[in-house]
Formats: structure tokens, C-alpha cells, sequence
């Protein structure tokens, strides 16, 4: 609305300045400056024409980029108005009409008015190359903008799509600008625009220049200025630049290795945390673990589900704060079933609790396959956990990596204290270390190996909701990360809590940092073999039980 | 009284039974085989393509059946299995004694049926582009070739149009279809004078989630010059690879991502926003507009509701595998009335030449000679909705070309199946 109408005030003012053009014109009789005043008249308040609408809207992309980048010479609103429809996709096209569509209604660009869309009317359809020039040209008209941050945003768009048709227009801007941090971006896209100048001394100076700017986009630039330089003295500077932002990004390619090992070590930490209570400390060989991750991940689809259906759109968001108690508590119900059900008449007895536990864990594959079909479900990130945190140029951290690994370090640290410090934890550890002792004090074994089940189940459910937000919920979810869990363990030592945090993020750096080198299929054998040979040479783990503790 | 009685109205009842059963009994319906993996890492893709083929055979079915017999559908899941996937075929041809097989995604699944299929001389109809590089005679390929697929989007990115890709990351899952079409690309991608310092081949296992370093490493290599992603992941690993894409800010527009086994069931439940721009290369898409497609789509939406498939009911997508499906039935169908017999040989004889009204906008017609589709080639660009924009397309229908040229010797190969009489 805003737009249209000062649209309408310009053309006023084109009319205003027209009419003053003809009563001068009538005065004075000098037919000749005033035909040229009109002229200029027309030039400056040039709006959009419909056949420049016609030409950025249809024909090859090339022909229409031409035509967009000569509307944004003399562009008025009407011509952002329409690049921002161009860019909304919503434009039309119908023979040689064009229309401009908002809440099912079609307008014409130039004058604004609604217009009936014929049946026959086509999308314009915008490539890859079409949406970058698209972007270039709203940058450019956001260029003399009062607002700071659009101006920003717009330098920064526009050194994305370096043009040399562009660089007056940036000069004009930078001549105006005052704020040294968008001065500084603009000088930057003045070179960029300038490095593929006819002018050897320009692309000089723009080489040099744009060395001072270590984001990885200038270096594409230079380097792909690089394949079609012939001056062997450009040639040279250019390469210097390179190497010196190459100097500053590879920081940024280390920080991205060992945050990614430590993402993955986070999420084996997490995929581990459980088994290292009910395998750890009590021994059982719980094939069924990966299932119970599952279940966990499945609660928090149903959560969405609820959030979706019963709830305002606007608390969506929440639904995996919600999901993080109600996938425990479903775990850990399963668990409990489990442990009263079948494994507490197994204990002592490790194969037939493997042979119970894996058959376990088809039945609740199966169970969950007849609820909620064999296919995966779609979890989606919550808004706030999609997208990243851009630290320096070339490093992004997105934002569910980061979530995992805080909330593997919380669930880390609400499991010690629960062990170490609750009056639970201390029966936990009494029951593991010497069960009839642990009896005679009066100790309920019984039900703390129940509690203890139940709580490793349970934190497998967290972890299961935790995957959910990076990975894919299906069934067999679970069979992906059961050999991973005891991997951790066993190297981390068993029944050390500790242990388990170092194997988990010693294997996950480890693994980052052989896929970095050799590749992913290599990678996940190289773990296993190394896996193999450590417990070979130091079958208790990385830690070992010291002491007289009694096997239980 | 009472027991006679009983007796009496269970002769009765058998007699009944029987007579109601006759129908049911293989000598009236022609058994069809579908043999498709229904759960593990490749059901997100081949699910829908078992209920293609059952909504075919309701449609052939409502139609009067093919050559007076009603299709009589006998599912199976192989699991994402590929031994499996032979055991199966077995269990279809022997026990069931089906006159065809409709099934199969992954080239290694494909190629675990081929010698049941040889040897027990059974018809195998392959809906999903590949990799080239194999002709039988007891398969019809509906899907693409390579010369049908990933040359031509390789072409689109070199093009201005495209973006001018200086450099290459070639990203697939390890098994024998993306390590193929990498051969044939690389070995395409010399002949434009592309050196191999500026081709990048990565491979994932089936079901990898974690792509960071993938990511990481593809905007390392982009700063290197233009830079194009193809790739050939296949199943549900797509999922966290286009998350990671579009949560590490990797834009279409800087490197575009061109994928050959990404279609609009793969984008279900994916966030298509950050994903805008990156490309898919197909022979269907849903967005495209005919007539005979929007019947298809039509079709396929009403029998998604009145079977309450899940997903498709509420949001009902179609695909090019979907499609080529449904050329591939249908051609069987004319093929068997054609003559006269379910018998393979001679079903496979009268594949020859056969053309059918394909959703694609074209008369869609069977080789005479090499067993596959000539199909048009169009390539998308995603939208924000998860339907793709055609943004290039060939002119008309494209031959197949399975022995690609790009690979040593395969001129010397003859462009129809070995021992098939000519």
C-alpha cells in the first residue's frame, strides 16, 4: 500500500513537472530546451514501463538480467515493488501481459490497477542465476536506505554478485555513507566489482584490496578471477590475497573439525549414557537399548502431534521442551515392564539376557511398525533450532548441534549428581557393588534394580528425543546406535561413568577426524578396527575398576 | 437332528465356499509380483511405488482385467535387504508363479534378482533411473539411463544459465549406482576439460545421519571456484543431509545441489525453505502441467484417501518412479494383450515399440531394440512447498543410451540384451 502510493505521488510529480515544461513552453516559445526539459523530465521520473516489465518477466534469463540490471539505473518504487514480486514469486505472465499477483488478485506493475488473469496465465519462473541478480538489484536500490542495517545487508548482498555495471552506483553510495563499518563493505564490493575490469590497474588495486576481507566468498571471487587472469602481475597479487585469507580460514576449518567431533561425541555420549547405568553398573547386556532410544524419539512425535493438533501455532515451538519429560517417563516405563517382567529372572545369567533382550527389541520394532507404520516419521526442528550461529566467516554452528551437546552435558551432570549424590544413587551403588551386603543393611534390592533399570531406560528416551532432532525417526532408529552404545562403554570401562565420557568423545573426535581425512565408509571401519585392538591390549577399558569390588 | 442338520449346512457352506472361491484361484487372475522394500533405510522412497502399483491394478482391474482375468497382486517386503530382494523373487516365481515382477529401487537390489530372474526366465519391470551398464532380457527399464538423466544436468550446471560450475563434488551413498554414474560423470566431466584437482568424490554407508564434514568440506572445496554438487544418495540419508545443508547456511545459489534420487516423496518432512534453488534431475515432475498428469495426480490423490495410505492421504504426492511405474503396468498390460499370452517370451517380444500416454506430457514408447523408455528430461529447482520449478527441459523424448560411451569398450556392446534373438 505504502509502496503504491508514493508510486502514485511520483508520477504526480513526473505530471507536475511536465505541465510546468508546457506553460513554459507555451510562454516562451523556445520549443527546443523545453522538448529536451521533457525529456529530462521523463528521464529522472522514468517509472516502470510495461515493456521493461515485460522484459525482466519473460524471455531467456540472460535477456532478463540485461533488462533488470537497466530498470535498476532508473529505478523508481514501482520497479522495487515489482523486483520484490519477481523475487515473492509472484508474478504472471500471460502472452505479452504481465501481472503482478497479491492475495489472489492480479495488478498491472505500471499502473497499478487489477486486472483480470486469463486462464492461461503462466508463473514466471526464476533459476538459480535470475534470484541472484534479482537479489543484486533490490540491494542496489537498498543501497540509499536511511535505515543502517538495511544498508549493511545490502552491501553484503551485493558482494555476493559482483558486477562492473554496478560500481558507479556503489561509488555514489559510498560518497554518501557515513558509518565507517558499511563504508568499509562498500569499498569491498567496489573492488569486487572491479576485478573483472578491461583495466589492468584497477583490477590491481581491487586484488590488493580485497585481501583484507578473509571471508571464503572473496576468495571464490579471486580465484575464480584467477582462471581467466593473463596478467602475470594481477596474477600475483591475486595469489597473495589468496594466501592470505587462507591463512585466516584455516582457524575457521579447524574450529569446524573439532565441533563436529564433538557433536558426534555428544550424541555417542548421549546414545551411551543409559547403557552405561543398566550395563555399566548393572550388568545387564541390554540388546533392547537402541528400542528404548526409539521409543523416546517416537514420544516426541507424538508430542508434535499433540502440539500440532490441540494447540495455538505460536506454542509449537515448545513441543520439545514437552517432549524432553514425556519421552523419559515413556522409556523409562518401558523399562520398568522390562526389568519386572523378564530381566529380573535373568540376572547372573548374561546369554539368555542378550538372547531375551534382542527378541525384545524385534517385539517393540514390530510394536511400533503396527502403530505407526514402517516408514519414518517426519520430526521437524522447532523454529529456534533451525539455522546456525555464524562465528567467524567460514564457520557456521547450527543451532540443534549446539542444543544436543548442552543437553548431553546437563543430562551428564543430572545423572552424577544422581548417583553420587542422592540417597538413591547411593543404594544404586551399594546394590552394584555387593548386593547381599547391600541386603542385610535393608536395602530393597529388588526394587533399586528396578529404579536403576528404569532410569537407564529413561535416559535413553532423552536420547532418543535428542536424535530425533538430527536424524531420522523410524522403527529400526535404534539399530543404528546399539553397536555405537557399547562400544562406548566397553572402551570407556565398565561401570566408569567417566570412562564413558572420554570414550564418547574421544571416538567421535577421532571418527571427524579420519572422515575429514579418508571418508566416511572408512572412517566407521577405522573406529571398529581401532576399537578391536584397544580392548585386545586393554580389555577393562580405558579405566578400570580398582579395588575389591564383589561381582555381583 | 442337530448334528445332521450341522452337517448338512456345512456340505453346504464348503460347496458354497468353493464355488464363491473359484474366482480367487489362480487359473482366472494373473498373479503380478511387487516386490518392494516396505521398511528399513529405503522404504521412505519405494512405499509409495508398491501402492502405484495397486492403484494400477484396481484401475486395470476396474477396467475388465487383462486379457478377460483380474491382476491379482502378491506384495512382498524385502526389507532393504538385498539378499533378500533374490530370496523373494524366488518365493514370487516359484511358489507364487507370478507373470511379473513389478519392484526393486537400488541398483544393488537389482542386480541381487538378475540371476533368479536369467535363471528361472522370469520379466522384472525396473522403475528407477540407473546406472546404465547392464541390458537383459528379462528386464524393461523404465527409469532413466545415464544419457537421460545425469549428463544432461551435468550439461544445465556448466551452462551459464545454470552457473557455470568450474568444479565438481561428486556425493553419493557406496554401492554400485552412485559409484557408477561417478565413473561416467568423471570420465564425461574430462572430455569438457575438467582436471580431477577440481573433482571431489565422496561416498556415505546407507543410512549415515551425520553429514557435518561432508558439508564442511564441500564449502572448503567451493572456495576454489564455482562450485556444483551431484549427488547420488539414495534413501532416507537424504533427510539429515539437506537439515545439515540448510542449517549450515550452504545456499543454491553460491553451490547449487543437483540429486538424482531426491524427488517430492524425499522432501516430505523437510524444511524446503533453506533448500530453494537446489536442482533435481527427472523425467516427471508433479508440478508439471497436462492434462494426462493432473488425471494422474487426481487418480492418485482419490485412491490415497479412500485407502487412507499414511502421509498420502493428507498431502498426496507423486514422483518420477511413481510414474515410470505406471508406464511400466500399463506397457505390460498392452504388451500381454497384444499377445495373447502371459508367457515371457512372448510378452517380452510384444514389449517392442509398445507407447503409452505417460504423465510426463509425452507418448512415452518402449525401444524396439534395448528394453528401455525414450523419455523427455526435465531438470527442477526446488520451491519453498517442496514441489519443484522445470527450469530446463529437453526438446522431445530422449533414446537411452544404457552402455554409456563415456566408459572404455561399451562401443563395442550391442544396444540390445544378449541373447535375445533379433
Amino acid at each position: 500500500m505504502q509502496q503504491r502510493r508514493s508510486g502514485t505521488a511520483a508520477s504526480v510529480s513526473g505530471m507536475t513537472i511536465a505541465f510546468t515544461g508546457f506553460t513554459m513552453l507555451r510562454r516562451t516559445l523556445h520549443r527546443l530546451l523545453a522538448a529536451s526539459l521533457l525529456l529530462l523530465a521523463a528521464l529522472q521520473a522514468q517509472a516502470l514501463t510495461s515493456e521493461q516489465a515485460r522484459a525482466i518477466a519473460s524471455g531467456d534469463s540472460e535477456d532478463r538480467i540485461a533488462a533488470l540490471n537497466k530498470a535498476v539505473e532508473t529505478a523508481d518504487d514501482k520497479t522495487a515493488a515489482f523486483i520484490q514480486a519477481l523475487s515473492d514469486d509472484a508474478v504472471k505472465t500471460s502472452g505479452d501481459e504481465v501481472f503482478v499477483m497479491k492475495d489472489d488478485k492480479a495488478y498491472d506493475p505500471v499502473s497499478g490497477a487489477e486486472l483480470k488473469l486469463p486462464d492461461d496465465a503462466d508463473d514466471v519462473i526464476n533459476n538459480n542465476l535470475m534470484r541472484s541478480a534479482l537479489d543484486a538489484a533490490q540491494a542496489a536500490l537498498k543501497l540509499s536506505s536511511k535505515d543502517d542495517k538495511v544498508r549493511a545487508e545490502a552491501a553484503a548482498a551485493l558482494f555476493k554478485d559482483p558486477d562492473e555495471s554496478r560500481v558507479p552506483i556503489v561509488e555514489k553510495a559510498l560518497a554518501a555513507e557515513t558509518n565507517p563499518k558499511i563504508k568499509a563493505q562498500l569499498e569491498l564490493v567496489r573492488d569486487a566489482g572491479m576485478l573483472t575490469s578491461a583495466d589492468k590497474a584497477k583490477r590491481l588495486a581491487s586484488a590488493i584490496g580485497l585481501g583484507a576481507n578473509t571471508s571464503p566468498d572473496t576468495k571464490l571471487l579471486l580465484n575464480q578471477r584467477l582462471a581467466d587472469e593473463t596478467d602475470p602481475e594481477v596474477k600475483t597479487a591475486i595469489l597473495a590475497s589468496v594466501a592470505k585469507i587462507d591463512a585466516t580460514l584455516v582457524w575457521g576449518e579447524r574450529i569446524n573439525a573439532v565441533f563436529s567431533g564433538i557433536s558426534l561425541g555428544s550424541v555417542l555420549l548421549l546414545s551411551a549414557l543409559g547403557l552405561a547405568i543398566t550395563y555399566g553398573l548393572m550388568g545387564v547386556i541390554n540388546m533392547a537399548h537402541g528400542e528404548l532410544m526409539m521409543i523416546g524419539a517416537y514420544a516426541t512425535y507424538v508430542m508434535q502431534g499433540v502440539f500440532q493438533r490441540f494447540l495455538p501455532e505460536s506454542l509449537f515451538g515448545f513441543y520439545l521442551v514437552a517432549a524432553i519429560p514425556v519421552s523419559f517417563l515413556a522409556s523409562a516405563l518401558v523399562g520398568a515392564i522390562l526389568e519386572r517382567g523378564v530381566i529380573r529372572f535373568l540376572y547372573g545369567r548374561p546369554l539368555e539376557t542378550l538372547l531375551a533382550t534382542w527378541g525384545i527389541s524385534l517385539m517393540l520394532q514390530q510394536l511400533v511398525r503396527s502403530f505407526f507404520g514402517a516408514q519414518n516419521v517426519g520430526v521437524e526442528n522447532p523454529a529456534w533450532m533451525s539455522g546456525g550461529l555464524t562465528m567467524l566467516s567460514n564457520v557456521t554452528l547450527p543451532w540443534n548441534r549446539i542444543c544436543i551437546i548442552v543437553f548431553a552435558g546437563l543430562v551428564l551432570l543430572a545423572m552424577g549428581w544422581l548417583i553420587g549424590r542422592t540417597r538413591l544413587g547411593l543404594f544404586v551403588r551399594g546394590v552394584t557393588q555387593n548386593r547381599p551386603i547391600a541386603s542385610c543393611m535393608g536395602v530393597n534390592t529388588a526394587r533399586i534394580d528396578t529404579y536403576a533399570f528404569a532410569l537407564g531406560s529413561g535416559i535413553a528416551g532423552l536420547a532418543g528425543c535428542a536424535l530425533s532432532q538430527i536424524g531420522n525417526v523410524g522403527p529400526d532408529l535404534g539399530q543404528n546406535y546399539i553397536v555405537d552404545s557399547f562400544m562406548v562403554v566397553v572402551m570407556g570401562g565398565v561401570g566408569q561413568l567417566a570412562g564413558t565420557v572420554y570414550a564418547a568423545m574421544g571416538l567421535g573426535i577421532l571418527n571427524k577426524f579420519i572422515e575429514g581425512w579418508a571418508g566416511a565408509v572408512l572412517a566407521k571401519i577405522a573406529v571398529l578396527v581401532f576399537i578391536i585392538i584397544f580392548i585386545q591390549k586393554r580389555p577393562q577399558g580405558i579405566f578400570a575398576v580398582k579395588g575389591r569390588s564383589a561381582e555381583a | 437332528m442337530q448334528r445332521r442338520f450341522t452337517l448338512k449346512a456345512l456340505t453346504a457352506a464348503v460347496a458354497f465356499a468353493s464355488l464363491g472361491a473359484v474366482p480367487a484361484f489362480a487359473a482366472d487372475t494373473i498373479k503380478i509380483g511387487v516386490l518392494h522394500s516396505l521398511s528399513g533405510t529405503m522404504a521412505i522412497s519405494e512405499t509409495s511405488l508398491k501402492d502405484t502399483i495397486l492403484m494400477a491394478v484396481d484401475d486395470i482391474n476396474a477396467h475388465g482385467g487383462v486379457l478377460g482375468k483380474k491382476l491379482e497382486p502378491v506384495v512382498v517386503d524385502p526389507a532393504s535387504n538385498w539378499p533378500l530382494f533374490a530370496e523373494k523373487t524366488k518365493q514370487l516365481l516359484g511358489q507364487d508363479k507370478v507373470a511379473v515382477i513389478f519392484g526393486c529401487w537400488t541398483s544393488v537390489s537389482r542386480k541381487s534378482v538378475l540371476p533368479v530372474l536369467e535363471e528361472m526366465n522370469g520379466l522384472l519391470f525396473y522403475p528407477v533411473q540407473y546406472e546404465g551398464e547392464e541390458l537383459s532380457k528379462n528386464v524393461f527399464y523404465t527409469g532413466a539411463a545415464p544419457n537421460q538423466q545425469a549428463i544432461p544436468a551435468v550439461d544445465y550446471l556448466m551452462s551459464k544459465e545454470g552457473g557455470g560450475a568450474k568444479r565438481w563434488v561428486l556425493l553419493g551413498t557406496d554401492y554400485v549406482y552412485p559409484r557408477t554414474t561417478n565413473k561416467i560423470l568423471r570420465a564425461y566431466l574430462h572430455t569438457k576439460g575438467v582436471k580431477d584437482t577440481d573433482i571431489d568424490e565422496k561416498y556415505t554407508p546407507f543410512g549415515h545421519s551425520d553429514y557435518q564434514t561432508i558439508v564442511a568440506d564441500i564449502k572448503k572445496f567451493s572456495e576454489g571456484g564455482k562450485t556444483a554438487v551431484v549427488s547420488t544418495i539414495n534413501g532416507d540419508s537424504n533427510v539429515p543431509f539437506y537439515k545439515e545443508l540448510g542449517n549450515a547456511g550452504l545456499k543454491a545459489k553460491d553451490v547449487p545441489v543437483v540429486a538424482f534420487s531426491v524427488g517430492e516423496e524425499e522432501l516430505r518432512g523437510v524444511d524446503t525453505k533453506p533448500l530453494v534453488g537446489n536442482l533435481a534431475a527427472w523425467n516427471y515432475f508433479m508440478s508439471l502441467k497436462n492434462p494426462t498428469n493432473a488425471a494422474f495426480i487426481k487418480q492418485w490423490s482419490e485412491y490415497a484417501k479412500a485407502k487412507k495410505i499414511p502421509l498420502q492421504m493428507d498431502k498426496p504426492l507423486t514422483n518420477d518412479p511413481m510414474e515410470a511405474s505406471w508406464i511400466g503396468i500399463h506397457m505390460w498390460k498392452q504388451a500381454v494383450e497384444k499377445a495373447g499370452s502371459t508367457d515371457t517370451d512372448k510378452v517380452i517380444a510384444a514389449m517392442a515399440g509398445q507407447t503409452f500416454n505417460a504423465p510426463s506430457g509425452i507418448v512415452s514408447k518402449m525401444d524396439e531394440n534395448n528394453h528401455h523408455l525414450h523419455k523427455s528430461v526435465f531438470i527442477g529447482e526446488i520451491k519453498a512447498d517442496g514441489q519443484f520449478n522445470v527450469v530446463w527441459k529437453t526438446p522431445g523424448p530422449v533414446k537411452a543410451k544404457p552402455w554409456s560411451p563415456y566408459i572404455e569398450g561399451n562401443d563395442k556392446k550391442p544396444d540390445h540384451p544378449a541373447g535375445k534373438s533379433m
